[in-house]
């Protein structure tokens, strides 16, 4: 998936990777999409709950050799 | 209008400081508005770490004494053994690349998060507006919080 921007949170625990995402998507315009990526498993449930509560879009979660890619879309 | 968030900050131990500055960080970035009371022994956390603490009367000088507070002297509430335990905390804290206490209060107010102390815990055990950090935004009483904690849906006592 093309991503407008890459967050790496490799190695970082929560609340690190929502906090770190907060503030990278400040920085996007509405409808870019921010890439994270994280290796702690708690982002899988927790970027779902942060985008519901936040009213952002999760586009998708890809897995692979225990890292995780979320994509966000900004949505406002 | 963002929801609120508050969280009564009573224990004035590290792990316990952690888990209010979690939750607050990670609401925070959530966008809502997070409001931390620090009250009694919670007072310990935003206590200035440098220099010495002032107080008048023979008891709440001893008190500030065995009670001196600041982000690094805060115990562990489990496994402390005079420290040891709190260094191999940090120690496992800083190997995981987890933020100190230090830095989780900076991003806390990087994240708008709102400090206040109790005035009431500060006056019973002398303690005065100079032995804390710059950071906390007001001194107040139990009316400030009820007012938050009323507009708030998650409210907790830590």
């Amino acid at each position: 998936m093309k991503a407008d921007a890459t967050l790496d949170c490799i190695g970082l625990y929560c609340p690190m990777p929502i906090f770190q995402t907060a503030k990278k998507l400040k920085e996007l315009e509405p409808g870019q999409v921010l890439e994270v990526l994280a290796d702690d498993e708690g982002i899988k449930v927790d970027a779902s709950a942060w985008c519901r509560a936040t009213g952002n879009e999760l586009l998708d979660i890809e897995e692979e050799a225990g890292a995780y890619r979320v994509y966000i879309k900004k949505t406002k | 209008m963002p929801e609120k968030v508050t969280l009564v900050v009573f224990s004035g131990e590290m792990d316990k400081a952690l888990a209010a500055f979690n939750i607050a960080i990670g609401a925070a970035s959530m966008g809502m508005e997070v409001s931390m009371f620090f009250t009694f022994w919670g007072l310990n956390i935003i206590k200035r770490n440098e220099g010495s603490i002032k107080s008048r009367g023979i008891m709440r000088k001893m008190l500030n004494l065995m009670n001196r507070g600041g982000s690094r002297r805060l115990p562990l509430s489990k496994f402390h053994m005079l420290g040891l335990g709190k260094w191999m905390m940090g120690k496992l804290m800083r190997d995981a690349k987890f933020p100190s206490l230090d830095d989780l209060v900076a991003m806390a107010r990087e994240a708008g998060v709102k400090f206040i102390a109790c005035t009431t815990s500060m006056g019973i055990m002398g303690i005065s507006k100079e032995a804390f950090i710059p950071e906390v935004d007001s001194f107040a009483g139990v009316a400030t919080y009820l007012a938050e904690a009323k507009e708030g849906k998650v409210n907790l006592f830590i």
